[in-house]
C-alpha cells in the first residue's frame, strides 16, 4: 500500500475545517456564511478522499488496508493504529457521505449560533470516522466516547422543546453502557497485555472471562444499536434533535453499536456469543422487531415513527450478525448501510416539511401531492426502500438476514419476517395519511415543492438506495473477504473449545 | 547514608528563606507593597520549580534521613509548586477588588506551599508532622482571610477545630506505631514490618491500630469520606482564590504523603489498610456523585467534585501496586490543572462587580461569552472524564490499575459513579448553552485568568498528545517509590 496516511487525512481533515471555522471573525451574518461554507467544503473534501479509499480498497483480502501505526504511549503498548477492512471502510463512506449532506440540510435551517454548529458537525465526522477506523482498543474508546460531546451539544443546544430532557437522556444512557466497556478493555489489556485489534482478533480469551467481557461489551452496543429494552433514548433524541442531528443519529451513530458487535464480541468473545446468540440476542431482537413495529404504528409524530422503526430494523441487523453465517452477516451490513441511507433520508423529508409548517404531526398534514409532486416521489422512494421493496437497498438487506436466519434458527427467521409485514403496514400507513388525500388544511395551500438544494441532497442517497438494490454485488464483494475471515476465526474458535459447553463456561465449584 | 546535607533539600531551603524576605518586605513597605509581593512569590516559587527540575533524580536523604528526594517526590512538588504558582497569581485581581490585599496573604500561601513540599519528602512521622501543621496552619489563616465576612470566620474556624482534631488523631497513631515498632522512621518502620513477615509473626494489633489512627488523619486532609463533613462549608466559606488553592496543592501533597506513607513503611501491612482504603474510596465516589446533584453553589460543588476526584485517586492507592501509583500521579496532574482552570472561571463570575457564586448565574454564558463557556464546556467534560479529555486518561489509568489488583467491583462502582458524576457537570453545560441568560456576567476578565482559562483548557484537549511522556514520567516517580 501507499505510504501516506490516507485514514488520518479523512479523520482529521474535518477536525482541521472546524479549527478554521473557530478563527472566523467578522459580523454575524458573513460568519454565519463563511462558516456554512468551508463547513461545507471541507466535508466535501473528506468525502472525496473517502471515494478514493473505495477504489484503492483491494477486495478478495481480509486484511486491514491502508494500515498507520504510530506508537502512542509507550509505557503500556498503546499506538495510534489504523486501518480498514472490508468491515468498516463502507461506514468510513456511510460518514463522510452524511456530513455534506447533513451541512446542506442545515443550511437554512439552522439560524442561530451557525458557527458553533458547523463545528460540532465537524468535529462529530471526525470522530466517527476514526471510530471506524481505530485498530486499537484505546483509540477506539476515545473515538466511541468523543462523539458523546458534539451530539450532546446539537441536541442540546438546537433540538426542540424538550431537548435537554433528551440530550441528558442520551449523553446518560450512552455513558453508562461505555464505562462498563471500558472496563472491559481494561480487563482485556490486563490479560493479553495489548490493545491492539488485529492482533486480539487472533488471541484466544479464556472463557470464563469472555462471558463477563461480552456483557461488559452488550451494555455499550445494546444501547447504541439500540437494542430493546435499552432503546427509550433514541424516539426522544430523534425526536427532540435538528434534522441533520437525527440523521447523523439514525445514519451513523447507531451503526456503531452494530460495527462494535461484528468487531468485536463476535470474533473476540466466540465462545460466549455462542452462549448468548439465543440467550439474549435473539429474543431482544425479536422483540425490538415485532414490539416496536407496533408502537411505530400508533405514533402520531414522524420522527418518532421513523425513530421506532430504526430500532425495528437495527433488531434484525443484530439478528444477521449473531446468525453468523456468510448471508446473514453480509445480510446485516447491507442492511446497515441501507438504514444508513434510507432512515437519514426519511429524517431529510420529514425536515423538509418540517422546515415549512414547523409541525412534525401527521394529523397536520394531508394530501402534499397536490402540491408537492417532486416530494411526493422521493418520499416513496425512501419509503418504499424502508419497507423493503425489491430494487431497493432494504430488500436485499432483509432478504439476506432471513436467508441467514433460516440456515439457523426457522422461528426466529419466521418472527422476524413478520415484523417486517408490519414494518410495511406502518410506512405505507404514514405514506397515505401525509401524502394522498384531499388536501383540507387550508395553510397547505401555499406549501412549495422541493427545491434544488434539496433536491441536491436526496439526488445522492437515491441512487446508492438503487445502486445498492439493483447491484449489490458492488457492496458484497467488499465485505465478503472480512466476512467470510470473522467466519472461519469464529468457527475455528468453537471447535477449538468443542463446542460451547455450558458447563466451561459457568464452572461450578 | 545518613548526613546534614542539605543540597538535595535546596528548594525548600531556598523557599523558607525566601518567604523571610519577603516576609520583612511586605513588613517594612508595608501599604502598597501586595502586588510586588505577590509576584516575587510567584518568581520565587517559579525559580523552585526550576530548581528541582534539575536537581538530579537520584535518591537522597537530608536531615538525618528525616527528609528524601526521589523521582516520585520531584513529580510531586512540580506539580504542588505549579498548583500554588498558578492559584497565587490568579488570586491578584480578586484580593485587590475585595480589599483583602495584604502582603500577608501571598506570603502565608508560601509557607503553605513549603509545608507541602516539606510533607511530600517527609521520610519520618515526625517531619511528615511538621510539614503537615506548617501547611495546614498557615491554610487555617488564609481561609478566614477575610476578617470581617462571618461566611469567612466561620469557614476558618470550622477548617481549625476540625483540622486540630485529625492532626490530633494523626498525632496518637503516630505515637501508636512509635510506641510497638520503635522508631518513627519511614524506612525502620518497614524494617520492622518485614522482619515480622519474615519470621511469620502477625503484626501487632496495636501498630494495626495506629496505622488506622494515622490514616483517619491524612483521610481527613484530602477530604475523603467519612472526614469530608469540613469541605462543603470551607470551601464555601472561603475567598475564591483561597478555594482555588485548598482544591489543588495541598490535595496533591496530602495524596502524595498518603501514598509514600502507606506503600513505604506500611507496604508490608497492604492487606490490613487496604480495606480502609476501599472503603473511603467508594465512600467518596458514590457521595462526591451524588452530593453533587442538587448543590446550587458553585464553589460548593466544587467541594464535592473534589471528594469524588479523590475516590477515585484512592482507587489507585487500593491497588497497591506500581500501576496504582502511576495513574494516582497521572490523575494528580490532571486533576491539578483541571481545577485551577475551573477555578480561574469561577473567579470571572461577577455580575456588576460583585461576586457571584450560584450556578444559575452561569445561566446563557454561551451567548454572553462564547469563549469562556467553551474553556468551561472542556473543563467540566474533562472533569467528567469523557475523552478525547484529559480527565479521560486519568481515570483510564486508575482504573486500569484496579482492574490489575482484581478489584472489579470497586471498579464497577466507580465507573458507575463517574456516570452519575458525568450529570452534574454536564448541568453546567447545559445552563450555558441550553438556556437564555439572565443577568449576563462581567466582562472582559483580566488578562491573567484569560491566560489561565485558555491555557488550561487547551491542556485538557492537547494532553493526548503528550500523553506519553507525561504517563512516562508518572511511571519513573511511580518507579522510585517501589525501588525505595
Amino acid at each position: 500500500m501507499s505510504d501516506w496516511p490516507l485514514l488520518s487525512l479523512i479523520t482529521f481533515l474535518p477536525l482541521l475545517g472546524a479549527a478554521f471555522i473557530f478563527f472566523i471573525r467578522g459580523e454575524q451574518e458573513d460568519i454565519a456564511r463563511n462558516a456554512r461554507s468551508v463547513a461545507l467544503w471541507f466535508s466535501f473534501g473528506t468525502f472525496v478522499l473517502s471515494l478514493w479509499l473505495w477504489f484503492s480498497f483491494e477486495r478478495g483480502t481480509a486484511e486491514f488496508q491502508w494500515a498507520e501505526e504510530v506508537l502512542w504511549i509507550p509505557g503500556f503498548n498503546i499506538t495510534y493504529r489504523m486501518g480498514v477492512d472490508g468491515i468498516s471502510m463502507p461506514f468510513v463512506l456511510l460518514s463522510t457521505l452524511l456530513t455534506p449532506l447533513c451541512i446542506l440540510a442545515s443550511w437554512e435551517a439552522i439560524k442561530v449560533r451557525v458557527k458553533e454548529y458547523m463545528i460540532a458537525f465537524l468535529v462529530l465526522e471526525t470522530m466517527m470516522v476514526g471510530m471506524f477506523c481505530a485498530l486499537d482498543l484505546v483509540v477506539f474508546y476515545i473515538f466511541f466516547e468523543g462523539v458523546l460531546i458534539p451530539m450532546f451539544l446539537i441536541i442540546g443546544i438546537w433540538g426542540g422543546a424538550r431537548r435537554v430532557y433528551s440530550a441528558f437522556k442520551f449523553f446518560l444512557f450512552t455513558l453508562a453502557g461505555s464505562v462498563l466497556m471500558l472496563l472491559a478493555i481494561l480487563a482485556i489489556y490486563f490479560e493479553t497485555g495489548i490493545t491492539d485489534i488485529p492482533t486480539l482478533l487472533d488471541t484466544r480469551l479464556p472463557p470464563e472471562m469472555q462471558t463477563w467481557l461480552w456483557l461488559a461489551f452488550f451494555a455499550s452496543f445494546a444501547v447504541k444499536v439500540p437494542m430493546w429494552p435499552v432503546h427509550t433514548w433514541l424516539p426522544d433524541a430523534h425526536v427532540e434533535a435538528p434534522t441533520a442531528g437525527s440523521v447523523i443519529l439514525a445514519g451513523v451513530l447507531l451503526k456503531m453499536g452494530g460495527y462494535g458487535f461484528l468487531r468485536f464480541s463476535l470474533p473476540m468473545l466466540p465462545e460466549a456469543s455462542a452462549l448468548f446468540t439465543p440467550l439474549l440476542i435473539y429474543p431482544l431482537s425479536i422483540i425490538a422487531v415485532i414490539y416496536t413495529s407496533l408502537v411505530a404504528l400508533a405514533q402520531e409524530d414522524m420522527k418518532k415513527l421513523i425513530a421506532y422503526s430504526s430500532v425495528a430494523h437495527m433488531g434484525l441487523v443484530t439478528v444477521g450478525i449473531f446468525t453468523v453465517t456468510q448471508q446473514g452477516i453480509e445480510g446485516a451490513m447491507i442492511q446497515m448501510l441501507s438504514h444508513g441511507v434510507v432512515s437519514a433520508a426519511l429524517f431529510l423529508i420529514v425536515g423538509v416539511i418540517y422546515d415549512r409548517m414547523h409541525s412534525r404531526l401527521i394529523e397536520r398534514y394531508d394530501g402534499l401531492v397536490e402540491r408537492m409532486p417532486a416530494y411526493a416521489l422521493m418520499f416513496m422512494v425512501f419509503m418504499l426502500a424502508s419497507v423493503g421493496l425489491p430494487g431497493t437497498s432494504g430488500f436485499v438487506g432483509e432478504f439476506l438476514v432471513l436467508v441467514g436466519a433460516f440456515q439457523v434458527n426457522t422461528a426466529v427467521a419466521v418472527l422476524c419476517a413478520s415484523g417486517m409485514v408490519l414494518g410495511a403496514a406502518y410506512m405505507l400507513y404514514l405514506y397515505r395519511r401525509v401524502i394522498f388525500g384531499k388536501m383540507t388544511k387550508e395553510d397547505l395551500r401555499t406549501i412549495l415543492d422541493l427545491s434544488w438544494r434539496e433536491k441536491a441532497i436526496f439526488a445522492p442517497l437515491i441512487a446508492v438506495v438503487l445502486w445498492m438494490g439493483i447491484y449489490p454485488m458492488s457492496f458484497i464483494d467488499v465485505m465478503a473477504a472480512s466476512v467470510a475471515n470473522v467466519i472461519d476465526n469464529y468457527e475455528a474458535a468453537l471447535a477449538a473449545a468443542e463446542g460451547p459447553s455450558l458447563a466451561a463456561l459457568w464452572p461450578v465449584e | 547514608m545518613i548526613s546534614l546535607d542539605l543540597t538535595s533539600a535546596l528548594p525548600e531551603v531556598f523557599l523558607a528563606c525566601a518567604a523571610m524576605v519577603l516576609l520583612m518586605l511586605g513588613v517594612f513597605r508595608r501599604a502598597g507593597s501586595t502586588r510586588l509581593v505577590l509576584v516575587l512569590t510567584v518568581v520565587v516559587l517559579a525559580v523552585a520549580l526550576l530548581l528541582i527540575v534539575f536537581s538530579p533524580d537520584d535518591r537522597a536523604l537530608a536531615f538525618n534521613g528525616l527528609f528524601v528526594t526521589d523521582n516520585f517526590t520531584a513529580y510531586m512538588k512540580v506539580l504542588v509548586l505549579l498548583g500554588a504558582a498558578l492559584t497565587i497569581g490568579m488570586s491578584l485581581g480578586y484580593i485587590e477588588r475585595e480589599q483583602m490585599d495584604r502582603f500577608e496573604f501571598p506570603v502565608l500561601m508560601l509557607f503553605a506551599t513549603l509545608g507541602m513540599l516539606a510533607m511530600v519528602s517527609a521520610n519520618d512521622l515526625i517531619s511528615l508532622y511538621l510539614g503537615l501543621e506548617l501547611q495546614s496552619l498557615s491554610l487555617y489563616v488564609i481561609t478566614a482571610f477575610r476578617r470581617d465576612s462571618v461566611r469567612s470566620s466561620e469557614a476558618g474556624l470550622k477548617y481549625f477545630v476540625l483540622g486540630a482534631l485529625s492532626s490530633g488523631m494523626l498525632l496518637y497513631g503516630s505515637s501508636m506505631v512509635y510506641g510497638f515498632a520503635g522508631s518513627t522512621n519511614f524506612e525502620a518502620l518497614a524494617e520492622v514490618l518485614a522482619a515480622d513477615l519474615a519470621f511469620g509473626r502477625a503484626p501487632s494489633l496495636g501498630l494495626i491500630v495506629g496505622l488506622v489512627f494515622l490514616l483517619a488523619g491524612l483521610a481527613f486532609k484530602v477530604s475523603a469520606v467519612p472526614f469530608h463533613m469540613w469541605t462543603p462549608d470551607v470551601y464555601e466559606g472561603a475567598p475564591t482564590p483561597v478555594t482555588a488553592f485548598l482544591a489543588s496543592a495541598p490535595k496533591v501533597a496530602a495524596m502524595a504523603l498518603i501514598v509514600r506513607v502507606m506503600v513505604g513503611p506500611f507496604g508490608d501491612l497492604f492487606e490490613q489498610w487496604q480495606q480502609i482504603v476501599v472503603v473511603i474510596s467508594i465512600g467518596s465516589m458514590v457521595l462526591g456523585a451524588f452530593a453533587a446533584i442538587n448543590q446550587t453553589n458553585i464553589k460548593r460543588l466544587m467541594a464535592y467534585s473534589s471528594i469524588g476526584h479523590m475516590g477515585y485517586v484512592l482507587v489507585g492507592l487500593a491497588a497497591g501496586t506500581e500501576a496504582g501509583v502511576l495513574g494516582i500521579v497521572v490523575y494528580l496532574a490532571i486533576y491539578l490543572i483541571m481545577n485551577i482552570g475551573t477555578f480561574a472561571c469561577i473567579l470571572c463570575m461577577s455580575q456588576e462587580g460583585r461576586m457571584v457564586e450560584r450556578i444559575e448565574d452561569l445561566k446563557g454564558l454561551g451567548k454572553s461569552n462564547p469563549l469562556m463557556a467553551l474553556a468551561l464546556t472542556i473543563l467540566m467534560f474533562s472533569m467528567a472524564g469523557i475523552p478525547p479529555l484529559a480527565g479521560f486518561f486519568g481515570k483510564y489509568f486508575v482504573f486500569l490499575a484496579a482492574i490489575k489488583a482484581g478489584l472489579y467491583a470497586l471498579a464497577v462502582i466507580g465507573v458507575l459513579a463517574s456516570v452519575v458524576g458525568a450529570f452534574y457537570y454536564v448541568r453546567i453545560v447545559k445552563l450555558m448553552y441550553f438556556e437564555e441568560p439572565a443577568e449576563v456576567l462581567d466582562r472582559p476578565i483580566g488578562a491573567v485568568l484569560r491566560l489561565m482559562i485558555t491555557g488550561t483548557s487547551l491542556a485538557m484537549v492537547l494532553f493526548l498528545l503528550v500523553a506519553g511522556p507525561v504517563v512516562g514520567g508518572a511511571g519513573a516517580a511511580a518507579a522510585a517509590l517501589f525501588a525505595g
